[in-house]
């Protein structure tokens, strides 16, 4: 049987093409990874109106068939058939900016002399109308000699047009790809603005939305003042917006425990599902609200194109520090997860701001630390105002958001005057016309990192807090003795303690300290699973968990906690992504070392100094 | 056609914000070769009219450019190879 046909969807970056691509495919899409390569590749699947089903697949955007990032080179490969894990496309459609042609065409005419059947998205026409840009697609049609079809792809407008093409065209016949004709940037360019210029039918000068838009949040002082409002609320959001809906879980935790508690015969089962994969996965899950919070920000500050103008403002600063205002984007990321903020350094073309960046990512206070963060800061810093609108909970949470951001400059400036030095200083972007991005993107994006959150829940966190009570369980404990001096857990705890202990660790955070390993909320169930098998009586609610840890620790050793945790690479996925991302083990072993060490000199400062505070 | 060396020839990050300037030379072999890919991937070319529009609040960097219709940003150390004649 012949596999289905496939069609790439092919374009300059800010052209529209994931758009039009999510407007051909709808939600039916699959993301995985080139083999050896760490680009994404997403695909999904088209059908025809006669039925016929074809295989669509969305390249990375790229200026031209020369690569200038590891993204530009896969998209280069596909096209000519060179990439491993993926067959040469059937057919093409080039997706183009109407606004922007004169520099979209270039492009384009390189695709087009490739001779596969090819259709041209005329795309954003709407925004080329608005900007007083009056084109004529059958002049386009006539010089470019393939099917030109205008599009909307936010709108979902020509998409069945575009469809129908793609009909005729699959049907026709076709005759083999020709390689690349030796062609010259200068002399394509020339070409795509003589086109361009022979597709206007008319222009009228309008002040354009962007050049208002950006006269503001461009602007040398009001720029950086939104900037930093911004910032502000997308972190107060990631608390205020997510109380109502946390609080629903927790609530739905509690239930599921009670009945089960009720259900079960009280015994070592009993103790699994209550204390293990309840209190422990539950414990974890109530955080699902306040990371789809941060990724709706991230998206949308993506999608309208403000994030450019972030990396834009900051990228002197960062400069400083030897990184360029490209990182600023994979760093913002990394808020809500390293692992996506570390593949977004792909972008970045210098290979050593690349590595600088990947290495200073785990840094950026990522959303797995909130639970972590929450819980202790509830359990040990009063809950005073400080002023109208701050609480004295809320500056410790800030403060520790920017010894983070602190520690990851510091890191950076250190790791470019050492291991890292020479090279770098470049920063080229384009900046992309504001636009509202379809909110059934958005829905799309978030709803793929819930699956992937919740995936994990039930997978990784479940997995490893099964292992964590079983080995907090076994030998049962006889009368008189705690289950936690007993059981397995307790004593690899206690060998870890050893080490520990200077910096004001206890048995139970040692405890927690190897499972957390795996993600750093798994911290918190694994204290709650540790603590709801010592005292099996109570359930294992926040307010108890609390409850407990304030009797359990001093206020010296959960603030030396928290320092360990701004600072300790506990997280293998990161690990993970950083040894596929640098091709090998040097980078990752370098990254958990350093910041096994910074962790550990940061928790032991904190614990001497508040120590000697009387704390 | 620009003449060689007119009075008032500058390079683009010398250029005055909202200034409008036709590129007479780029000094291609003072970039590496992915900065001069990808400013040509931007269309920066002789003969291309180019627009200083914004500037970074620290250090006066970045340089915001309009570069035909596209809107680019790049650092002051490249916009200096970037030879202009301002239009009036």
């Amino acid at each position: 049987m012949n596999p289905l046909p496939l069609v790439a969807v092919a374009g300059s970056p800010n052209a529209g093409k994931s758009a039009l691509f999510n407007a051909l495919t709808g939600a039916r899409q699959k993301v995985g990874n080139y083999p050896g390569v760490t680009v994404e590749r997403h695909s999904g699947r088209l059908t025809l109106a006669d039925g016929r089903p074809v295989e669509m697949v969305d390249l990375p955007g790229a200026y031209s068939l020369e690569p200038a990032s590891p993204d530009e080179a896969v998209t280069r490969d596909v096209l000519l058939g060179r990439q491993k894990g993926e067959r040469q496309p059937d057919a093409l459609v080039i997706v183009v900016d109407s606004s922007n042609l004169d520099n979209h065409l270039r492009f384009a005419l390189q695709l087009i002399e490739l001779g596969l059947p090819t259709i041209i998205a005329l795309n954003m026409v709407d925004l080329a109308k608005r900007d007083g840009l009056e084109l004529d697609p059958k002049t386009l049609e006539k010089l470019l000699g393939v099917p030109v079809v205008e599009t909307i792809a936010v709108r979902r407008r020509g998409i069945a047009e575009l469809q129908s093409a793609l009909d005729d065209m699959l049907s026709a016949p076709f005759c083999g790809v020709h390689e690349p004709v030796e062609s010259d940037l200068i002399h394509l360019q020339r070409r795509a603005r003589e086109i361009a210029t022979a597709a206007v039918v008319s222009e009228t000068p309008v002040r354009r939305w962007t050049h208002r838009l950006d006269a503001v949040l461009l602007h040398p002082v009001i720029g950086p003042i939104i900037l930093a409002l911004i910032m502000f609320v997308m972190f107060q959001a990631v608390f205020a917006w997510s109380e109502t809906p946390k609080s629903w879980i927790e609530d739905g935790i509690a239930w599921l425990s009670n009945q089960a508690s009720a259900a079960l015969p009280a015994g070592l089962v009993r103790s699994m599902i209550v204390d293990g994969a309840i209190a422990g996965v539950g414990a974890v899950i109530t955080f699902l609200p306040q990371i789809l919070v941060l990724f709706l920000f991230i998206l949308l500050l993506e999608g309208t194109g403000y994030m450019v103008r972030a990396a834009f403002l900051m990228d002197r600063l960062m400069h400083g520090v030897g990184l360029s205002g490209r990182a600023f984007i994979p760093l913002l990321s990394s808020f809500a997860c390293a692992v996506p903020g570390i593949m977004a350094t792909r972008t970045i073309d210098d290979p050593k701001d690349r590595l600088t960046t990947i290495l200073v990512a785990p840094l950026m206070t990522c959303s797995a630390r909130l639970p972590v963060y929450t819980l202790i800061i509830a359990a040990f810093i009063p809950n005073t105002r400080l002023a109208w609108g701050v609480g004295l909970q809320g500056v410790v949470m800030f403060g520790l958001y920017i010894t983070g951001i602190a520690g990851a400059l510091l890191a950076a400036l250190v790791l470019r005057r050492g291991v890292l030095k020479g090279g770098g200083g470049g920063f080229m972007m384009e900046l992309p016309k504001y636009q509202w991005p379809p909110l059934k993107d958005v829905a799309i994006g978030i709803l793929t990192r819930a699956e992937i959150f919740l995936k994990r829940a039930g997978t990784i966190i479940l997995g490893t807090t099964i292992i964590l009570w079983a080995l907090a369980s076994i030998p049962q404990a006889g009368p008189g003795q705690k289950q936690s001096d007993v059981s397995i857990a307790g004593k690899i705890g206690r060998a870890i303690e050893t080490v520990v202990r200077p910096i004001g660790f206890n048995q139970d955070i040692s405890m927690a300290l190897l499972p957390a390993m795996a993600a750093r909320e798994v911290a918190v169930s694994a204290i709650a699973t540790v603590y709801s098998i010592d005292s099996p009586d109570q359930r294992a609610g926040a307010t108890t968990l609390q409850d407990k840890l304030q009797h359990r620790w001093s206020l010296a050793t959960a603030l030396a906690f928290l320092a360990w945790f701004v600072f300790a690479p506990q997280c293998i996925s990161t690990i993970a992504v950083t040894r596929r991302e640098t091709n090998g083990w040097k980078w990752p072993l370098f990254m958990v070392s350093y910041l096994f060490v910074l962790a550990y000199c940061a928790a032991g400062l904190t614990y001497w100094t508040a120590v000697a505070l009387g704390l | 056609m620009n003449a060689p060396f007119q009075p008032d020839a500058t390079s683009l990050d010398l250029l005055k914000v909202g200034t409008k300037a036709r590129v007479s030379a780029v000094d291609w072999a003072s970039l590496d070769e992915a900065e001069a890919c990808r400013l040509r991937h931007f269309g920066f070319d002789e003969g291309v009219t180019v627009q200083p529009l914004h500037l970074g609040p620290f250090g006066r960097d970045p340089i915001a450019i309009r570069v035909g219709r596209m809107t680019v940003a790049i650092r002051r150390r490249h916009a200096g190879a970037i030879h202009v004649q301002p239009i009036r």
